[in-house]
């Protein structure tokens, strides 16, 4: 599969990385690259094997639905930019997004 | 260079415990060293101040016998680990300046055994790389120099580049490190150090910046097979706040240095002699093979025959989850923020202004592979390899007690090389690799120089959960391959 800049740009937005038009020829030159690298895997007769998502032979643990921790507005907020700790309780900060 | 600096964790540890010197004594000589080989740019962040409040907490601990298993012990830590109000960027700028308000799982872990930390140990952006070029915060040079070409700076390998040149200079007795396809492995080969790769599950994944959930594992990097091994008992064991980490009982690791190999069977797999491996690769390996027959253990011959998929498997299913994890940085609850017209352009502008080139890349990858339309031709896909490739091992392991490769195709190589193509960089980890994929331990050890004076390493390959026979293995080699030499400088 190759890419064409329309598809790298598609990418970018579904990834939100804004790309400038000029880098778009060069990231679809290098995305293609990988690509046909990757695309070796089709020679492999893969019938039948069921896909493996971890190699951890472990059935994920089950906890009790309890509260186990909380309360902590200030180190939830200690790093947010232009996050507010003081007012209402405590809050992160977006741009506004309802007009 | 002071004499203390040069000692390993072990002769450290055992001279302390007879009050040869102090943890203060040992962590200044240490903070020294760090400062005269900052042209290194091995360190992120130097946190002296906080190690030597550690150091002398540390002689106080000891005074009233609470005394831990690495006591005193000043370690690097890659700035991958969450470290409580110590800046943490897994050397990106979209984590600048931030301050996590926790400690990791392992790196509390290894205080709490009464180690000291020296500071955060730079890598390549979230982990991506071989090479450590990728840092935000200035590439790693590797102290060792090439003795044809004195003034080439070589890489220190990636991504756990300044844990592998930290420890190779002697500016800390040991380091952290986290491999996901090769990460600790060829580094420490680059450098001339050891590191293992515990068994996916063995460590606790908890506050280390996730990179590809699926393969990332935190492991030591050390001067030798026997600090590897302490180390590992420290940060090893279950953590209930990782789904993933193997509820097992941590055995003591030191004790499985028996030097006794009789009648053990060593895998040597047939598809790691891809044409064009170069000679020196394949001496070493012979070599290895060698000692391996004189302790006594027998070489087979095995096949993987999935090998040459591993690579392409890997960079389906490694940038897949990247994408994933790396959605959460968003410019809204820690890390860069750029300010945007919108909540999406701000997204857009954060990330773009806070990822650097690779990492943008991978990103990509992943998401494409993983939108609809592409996820079954290349996601699923991947998946089903992967599976093939753990069964190769899993058959594999049904005849052999190891398994014996090298661990990079080359020495270190200079900084202006394998920088064209991305592609040509990931060849580096061709031989790491499938072990992360099949989630075994690995372990690179030093087995000797190259013509032109660089260490080469040698990989060691376990089953699950048995990081006690690869560090038997590794013990012996270790001792034959009679490894002392040091960078210039050491």
């Amino acid at each position: 599969m190759s890419l064409d800049k329309a598809a790298v740009r598609a990418i970018a937005e579904l990834a939100r990385i804004e790309v400038r038009d000029e880098e778009l020829d060069h990231l679809a030159g290098e995305l293609s690259g990988i690509l046909h690298f990757v695309e070796q895997l089709a020679e492999v007769n893969t019938d039948g094997v069921p896909p493996m998502s971890s190699v951890a032979d472990l059935t994920l643990p089950m906890r009790a639905d309890v509260v186990t921790d909380g309360g902590q507005f200030a180190a939830v907020l200690a790093n947010a930019p232009d996050g507010v700790v003081e007012d209402h309780g405590g809050f992160f900060t977006v741009p506004k997004v309802v007009e | 260079m002071s004499e203390l600096t040069k000692l390993t964790i072990a002769q450290a540890r055992d001279k302390m415990a007879k009050g040869e010197f102090t943890a203060v004594e040992l962590t200044e000589a240490h903070i020294k060293a760090m400062e005269a080989k900052r042209d290194l740019g091995a360190y992120i962040v130097e946190t002296p101040d906080l190690a030597r409040e550690q150091a002398k907490a540390s002689d106080l601990r000891r005074q009233a016998g609470q005394a831990g298993t690495l006591e005193g012990i000043p370690l690097g830590i890659k700035d991958l680990f969450c470290t409580k109000g110590v800046q943490t960027t897994a050397a990106s700028r979209i984590l600048e300046g931030f301050k996590p308000q926790y400690e990791s799982t392992v790196s509390g872990k290894l205080l709490d055994a009464g180690s000291i930390m020296l500071g955060k140990l730079n890598l390549d952006e979230f982990a991506m790389g071989s090479s450590n070029m990728t840092s935000y915060y200035g590439k790693v040079t590797n102290p060792w120099k090439s003795k044809s070409d004195a003034a080439k700076q070589l890489v220190p390998g990636g991504s756990s580049g300044g844990s592998a040149a930290a420890v190779a200079a002697r500016i800390a007795m040991g380091a952290t490190g986290t491999d996901t396809g090769g990460s600790i492995r060829q580094p420490a080969a680059f450098c001339g150090i050891t590191g293992i790769k515990p068994t996916y599950g063995r460590c606790s994944r908890w506050g280390i910046v996730a990179f590809a959930s699926s393969l990332d594992q935190a492991g030591p990097m050390a001067r030798d097979v026997r600090d590897c091994a302490i180390m590992l008992g420290a940060m090893a064991g279950h953590d209930p706040k990782d789904s993933t980490s193997a509820p097992m009982p941590v055995p003591n690791f030191e004790a499985a240095l028996t030097g006794d190999i009789r009648g053990l069977k060593v895998g040597i797999p047939k598809e790691y002699r891809p044409d064009g491996l170069s000679d020196e690769i394949q001496k070493v390996w012979e070599q290895g093979i060698e000692w391996l027959k004189e302790a006594g253990a027998t070489p087979v011959e095995i096949s993987l025959p999935h090998t040459k998929y591993a690579l392409p498997t890997y960079y389906i299913v490694a940038p897949a989850e990247a994408s994933s994890n790396l959605a959460r940085y968003d410019g809204v609850r820690f890390g860069l923020r750029v300010e945007g017209s919108s909540l999406d352009d701000m997204y857009k502008k954060t990330r773009a202004a806070g990822f650097g080139a690779e990492v943008r890349r991978r990103i990509m990858i992943g998401t494409y592979v993983l939108s609809a339309g592409y996820y079954d031709a290349y996601y699923s896909k991947a998946q089903k390899v992967r599976r093939l490739i753990a069964d190769d091992f899993r058959r594999a392991f049904e005849n052999v007690d190891v398994i014996l490769t090298p661990t990079a195709p080359s020495a270190a190589f200079g900084m202006d090389e394998n920088t064209d193509d991305p592609v040509t960089m990931w060849l580096n980890d061709v031989f790491t690799i499938p072990t992360s994929l099949a989630g075994l331990p690995g372990l690179s050890l030093p087995a000797g120089l190259n013509a032109d004076g660089l260490p080469l390493g040698l990989q060691l390959i376990g089953r699950p959960f048995d990081e006690e026979t690869v560090f038997k293995v590794a013990g012996v080699m270790e001792s034959a391959a009679g490894f002392t030499a040091t960078p210039e400088g050491v």
